[in-house]
């Protein structure tokens, strides 16, 4: 057992990948860095993106396999997906899930459509590699988490990992899934830690994981609004209310199946999702609550979102933005008195 | 001196094609066909110039004007036919339609709708060959209106920058959609705009199917032997509409009547007897190449329909959850 960061795991997964099949592939803008002064004793493998994550990959595996590219996101989306129908496993990096718009034509229309178009002849067998969330004090344009904008696409899967154990053991799955995964990592996780067994085993997409177990309220919470899940679990245990927190973990596909039966046992639903809250995740999930364990409901589900507001940068307002622990717990307290 | 079952192959591809495009024509005008269809007369010479230069599992992408590239890259008319008409057993499974007809056993990567989605694909499908130490050729088809998108682009700066050997195929038919080429273009050539990536290019006549062949043979040779993309464009004129139904008031008849002049099948006739086929020979072929078009579109009229929850299947390799019924 080792204490890893979701930024370790995430790397620990990437170096076993490439052990293991030589046709895993990393593409991206400065994954390596430092390219073009190597010949001056600049250091090649300088940046590993620029969160560190893939530091270490290029020395390893060597520039082949390991490509920085340009800033040219349509261009090196659009050759992992030739890549990946002709036999490799291609990884790709979009730096922030913000610039998903300059290559999203080729996720939609091409990686998520070319098995079904074409009468389901190829598989695209590629992972995205993104950066979510708020809370860096980056700006509307490098915070968003925009889970439901490759939810909603048929032909995609989308993960995004809470801690270090799933993000290696998911991104373990990712790699080796024959259909192309978007795999969301949330910049304010990545230092985050937990104990991860070293011979860890893939996690199989589409399985959800209880966080916590509980009877009077469940929480299912998304991403990095699991830590918050938790802290409020917490409090509210000091009060005799017990919390059941639900970690989708895969958000297509979505183990529905573990979210109706922990709403089965409590009758009482919050969804706390980062993101947005038109068209997201926790109205989707909503939505499939009220459709499909009605008469298990006490109260209506509650959602907890951000507003419908671009992600501010100022720290009040940023803070303001995100849920909150507070939110989560006021929320449960609500429904306690149901 | 080109092999004659080669040139046999040649004129056989050519007039399929275009014996293929008129009768698809003529079904739309006088009965219908579900959906767009974006007939490619005009381009026989480079569907089949180019697919002459290639092997059958060699990687292509081709566009929602895709017949012609079809055909000539091997796959089954009697699958392409059923496609168009939506039937279970198309090519696609009737899932795709007109601007999808493709065969990945082919070596079609995919017919794509989206202007400039297949350089990049293709692209890839190059890395992919470079790094496990293979040969095969790529080759990416787009026209004219490609040529400002910036997926195009960025492909072609990658290929340049990664000495990728693959070959960006332009057909400059004159139209980009409803809009004439000599206004779109910002360059007094079209392929002047590959000298941004510093990328060899080559001009050749598109309605001449030797002319064709034989420059896309002498870049592929050059790709692979200087591990560098190369850019063709091919000069044609577009017939058809952008689309069938098309009104075509923006192409005025001199052009059309000029272009008809160097009509590539007219060219192919006339240079017949220079490849050593008589007038017996191309009858047969002709012959032949109408007769197989007829037995297509006979074969797709018996065809059934897929059922409705066909539409549920091959979204995903695998999904654990069952998609909603």
């Amino acid at each position: 057992m080792t204490i890893k960061t979701v930024k370790d795991a995430i790397n620990d997964a990437l170096v076993q990948s490439f052990e293991e099949d030589k046709n895993v592939i990393l593409m991206g803008e400065d994954i390596a860095g430092g390219k073009g002064r190597e010949q001056y004793q600049g250091t090649q493998d300088a940046w590993g993106g620029p969160f560190g994550v893939t530091q270490g990959l290029y020395t390893k595996f060597g520039g082949e396999r390991v490509r920085d590219t340009t800033i040219a996101e349509a261009g090196f989306f659009g050759a992992a997906i030739g890549a990946a129908m002709t036999g490799l496993r291609p990884i790709v990096e979009l730096m922030y899930v913000d610039f998903a718009g300059v290559c999203f034509d080729q996720m939609m229309n091409q990686a998520a459509k070319v098995r079904y178009m074409f009468g389901g002849k190829q598989k695209v067998p590629m992972v995205v590699r993104t950066v979510v969330g708020a809370g860096f004090r980056a700006g509307s344009e490098h915070s968003q988490t925009l889970y439901s904008l490759y939810t909603h696409i048929p032909g995609l899967k989308v993960v995004a990992p809470y801690d270090a154990y799933d993000a290696k053991g998911l991104l373990l799955s990712s790699i080796k899934d024959d259909d192309p995964v978007i795999f969301m990592e949330h910049k304010r996780l990545y230092m985050t830690s937990c104990e991860v067994p070293d011979d860890l085993k893939p996690i199989p997409l589409g399985k959800g994981r209880i966080r916590r177990e509980g009877s009077d309220v469940t929480i299912i919470a998304i991403q990095r609004m699991n830590l918050f899940a938790e802290e409020a679990a917490d409090e509210l245990k000091k009060i005799n209310i017990s919390c059941e927190i639900v970690d989708p973990r895969t958000y297509s596909p979505l183990d529905e199946e573990l979210i109706f039966q922990s709403v089965k046992k409590t009758g009482k639903v919050i969804v706390v999702d980062e993101s947005n809250p038109k068209c997201s995740l926790a109205s989707e999930i909503s939505s499939l609550i009220s459709e499909k364990c009605f008469s298990d409901l006490k109260a209506a589900v509650i959602k907890i979102t951000a507003p419908h507001t671009p992600v501010p940068f100022s720290p009040p307002m940023e803070d303001f933005y995100i849920p909150s622990t507070k939110k989560i717990i006021d929320a449960v307290k609500k429904l306690k008195d149901v | 001196m080109i092999e004659k079952k080669k040139i046999n192959w040649i004129y056989k591809k050519i007039f399929t094609i275009r014996f293929f495009e008129e009768r698809i024509k003529k079904i739309a005008k006088e009965k219908t066909v579900p959906g767009y269809l974006h007939t490619c007369i005009g381009s026989e010479a480079i569907c089949v110039g180019v697919m002459a230069a290639l092997n059958q599992d060699d990687w292509i992408s081709s566009t929602y004007r895709n017949h012609g590239h079809a055909i000539a890259k091997g796959c089954e008319l009697n699958e392409i036919t059923s496609e168009i008409y939506g039937r279970k057993t198309g090519i696609c499974k009737g899932r795709g339609g007109s601007m999808h007809i493709s065969d990945f056993s082919k070596g079609m990567l995919g017919s794509f709708g989206i202007v400039a989605a297949g350089p990049a694909v293709v692209l890839g499908a190059a890395l992919q060959e470079k790094i496990n130490k293979s040969n095969k050729t790529c080759v990416s088809f787009f026209g004219d209106g490609a040529i400002h998108n910036g997926a195009f682009h960025e492909a072609a700066g990658l290929a340049k920058l990664w000495d990728i050997p693959m070959i960006f195929v332009c057909e400059n038919n004159g139209y980009a959609e409803a809009t004439a080429t000599d206004w779109h273009l910002n360059t007094k050539e079209l392929s002047d705009i590959t000298k941004a990536y510093d990328m060899l290019s080559y001009i050749g006549d598109g309605n001449n199917v030797f002319e064709v062949y034989d420059i896309t043979k002498k870049a592929i040779n050059e790709a692979k032997q200087k591990n560098t993309p190369i850019f063709l464009e091919f000069k044609n004129y577009r017939f058809s509409g952008q689309y069938e139904g098309d009104t075509q008031l923006y192409q005025p008849q001199e052009e059309i009547d000029k272009a008809k002049q160097n009509d590539p099948i007219k060219l192919a006739k006339e240079n017949s007897s220079k490849y050593g086929l008589n007038k017996n020979d191309l009858e047969k072929i002709i012959n032949e190449a109408r007769e197989e078009v007829d037995k297509a579109f006979d074969f797709a009229d018996t065809q059934p329909w897929p059922q409705p929850e066909d539409a549920l299947e091959e979204v995903y390799v695998n999904y654990p959850v069952e998609i909603n019924r």
